[in-house]
């Protein structure tokens, strides 16, 4: 008797690009529900523009290389790319940054670069840091969460502002910006206020700022929800935030009056949308599990240093551009041993 | 060497062995000093002449200087030239001269200046080496002001700003201004600004000769098939 002789793979992988992308996408959505509810329809308003935006670029660029443009869009990568960078956005960015923004991550970091799998950095994060860099003052002019708000805009004014520049009847920006909860709480530490003063303000919560935990929550969700599909792996999300969080636990130790809890770092700011949507982008990130932990800690340790002792009150951009630029050599000292051989990859 | 025409020697120096955009030589200056129009034209210059006035003495001496230490000779010879071009330019440009700071005596280390020397004028006449430095010098110059144009438009939304510095006080009308409302993405003109710039200036070269690649794999078969016929 003869058995059949299979070859393997043995299984098929019902995955796909695609699929991945939807997963991530799906994920992301409650933590984007809960900022149009917290900061207003400018996100949306910033969504809509950049997924068109990004729609309209992978089109050019699959055209001007005379490919089917179909299968490309409809891998949802662009759209994924586009929705990460308008949550990271501030809610009422000219129109133009926007698409500005979302033109160079897919034209220039993307598809210069070969398109989806060829990219070295993380295209989001590239176009936000040549905003923030290029323009400071509109990068950083974020509204304050709804239950602060004195002044609530309607769909309208939003566009309004949006598209025209115009902020309706008598305010002015500052009345209708306030400084984000890692800014109050950089403000503060360098006016010589203790972290327990600082947390009197309205602005900050239990944990990060009021609105923002929630939304950080959600994050946190979100990327449960892609663990629990295989949409990533552990490896990234729980090293970036395990860096953070050891970093500010072992200074809070040191001094608990200036050096804010972990809890703080890990619920404010771009933490937790970095740690499980932005820092596992499986293209710019290393491929060796052992990378990814080296990796996602010093993503985790580098915004800690940004934060503390940088020049701008978060970091989740920074620090992912730079450990994009280590992961290739990340990877070459983590290659996994071959099997049936002695020693590292490396001999 | 005699097949070299001055024709070809043009051509290769502006366009296809420039020493920008195909040597890749000289990146240093060509990336830290282009933030405005006039600072690239103003090292593009400099660069020029010691590109000539090396050329035509490594050209002049090429049959006294022995192999062994022609290197150490030809380094001499061009550290003399930056040398008197940074005394010149700190004589008589004093405010460019500031601006463009350890850039002029960096020309020294411009791997093309040596690169020319060692390739072209160790082993060529006299006149043909000064053709030759003129139109790598040009070439040059032509991409840092084009790279500094690009660069201060996109950044600042003016072009030749402080053109006063270098043409007199008659040439302040030269700049052209956007006008305060333009709002320019600053990452321009930092250093990552110089990188992309380059990057796009690359891309458009390499796409301009690939069509013209193709244009002239297209004519051929016709030609061929007429004579065929």
């Amino acid at each position: 008797m003869q058995f059949p002789t299979i070859t393997s793979p043995h299984t098929s992988r019902p995955n796909s690009v695609q699929k991945a992308m939807l997963w991530v996408i799906l994920a992301l959505i409650p933590g984007t529900l809960a900022m149009i509810w917290f900061f207003g329809w400018g996100i949306l308003i910033n969504m809509v523009l950049a997924i068109t935006t990004a729609i309209a670029c992978e089109a050019l660029v699959m055209k001007l290389r005379g490919r089917e443009i179909k299968p490309v869009i409809m891998d949802l990568s662009a759209i994924l790319t586009a929705m990460l960078f308008a949550v990271a956005v501030p809610p009422l960015l000219p129109w133009w940054l926007t698409v500005l923004g979302v033109a160079f991550a897919i034209l220039l970091v993307k598809q210069a670069y070969g398109g989806l799998g060829y990219n070295v950095f993380n295209p989001a994060m590239a176009a936000y840091v040549l905003l923030l860099i290029s323009y400071p003052v509109q990068m950083t002019s974020w509204l304050p969460p709804m239950m602060l708000n004195e002044n609530p805009m309607g769909l309208l004014q939003t566009l309004n502002v949006i598209f025209g520049g115009a902020l309706p009847g008598s305010l002015t920006w500052d009345a209708v910006t306030m400084a984000t909860p890692l800014d109050t709480m950089r403000t503060g530490l360098s006016l010589n206020q203790t972290v327990s003063e600082i947390s009197s303000n309205p602005i900050l919560g239990q944990f990060g700022g009021k609105g923002w935990e929630v939304v950080a929550g959600l994050y946190l969700l979100g990327g449960g929800f892609m663990l629990y599909k295989k949409a990533i792996s552990w490896h990234i999300p729980v090293s970036t935030l395990g860096g953070l969080a050891v970093m500010a636990l072992l200074f809070n130790i040191l001094d608990g009056d200036a050096y804010p809890l972990s809890s703080f770092h890990i619920f404010s700011g771009a933490a937790m949308l970095g740690a499980f949507f932005i820092a596992t982008d499986p293209v710019s990130a290393p491929g060796t599990r052992k990378g990814q932990i080296y990796y996602g800690a010093g993503i985790g340790i580098l915004v800690y240093i940004i934060r503390t002792w940088g020049g701008y009150p978060d970091a989740i951009a920074f620090s992912v551009l730079l450990m994009n630029m280590a992961a290739p050599t990340i990877e070459f000292f983590t290659r996994p041993r071959t099997f049936g051989h002695r020693g590292s990859g490396n001999d | 060497m005699s097949d070299i025409t001055y024709g070809k020697l043009i051509r290769d120096g502006f366009w296809n062995n420039n020493q920008a955009l195909v040597a890749l030589l000289g990146l240093c200056p060509l990336l830290a000093v282009t933030n405005t129009a006039i600072n690239g034209l103003g090292l593009g210059i400099a660069t020029t002449v010691v590109f000539v006035l090396s050329n035509i003495t490594v050209s002049l001496i090429r049959n006294i200087v022995r192999n062994e230490i022609r290197l150490p000779v030809f380094v001499l010879v061009i550290a003399s030239f930056v040398t008197a071009v940074e005394l010149s330019m700190n004589a008589w440009f004093f405010e460019l001269y500031k601006i463009l700071g350890i850039f002029i005596p960096l020309i020294v280390t411009n791997c093309a200046i040596i690169g020319r020397a060692e390739a072209f004028a160790s082993k060529n006449n006299v006149i043909k080496s000064t053709v030759d430095g003129l139109a790598m010098g040009i070439g040059f110059t032509l991409v840092l002001v084009a790279l500094g144009a690009a660069r201060e438009f996109v950044g600042m939304g003016t072009l030749f700003t402080q053109a006063h510095l270098m043409f007199g006080e008659a040439a302040r009308g030269l700049t052209f201004s956007m006008g305060e409302d333009f709002k320019g993405a600053l990452l321009a003109i930092l250093p990552p600004g110089a990188f992309i710039g380059l990057g796009l200036m690359l891309a458009l070269k390499n796409n301009v000769d690939h069509r013209a690649d193709e244009r002239a794999k297209l004519a051929t078969p016709e030609k061929e098939a007429e004579t065929a016929a």
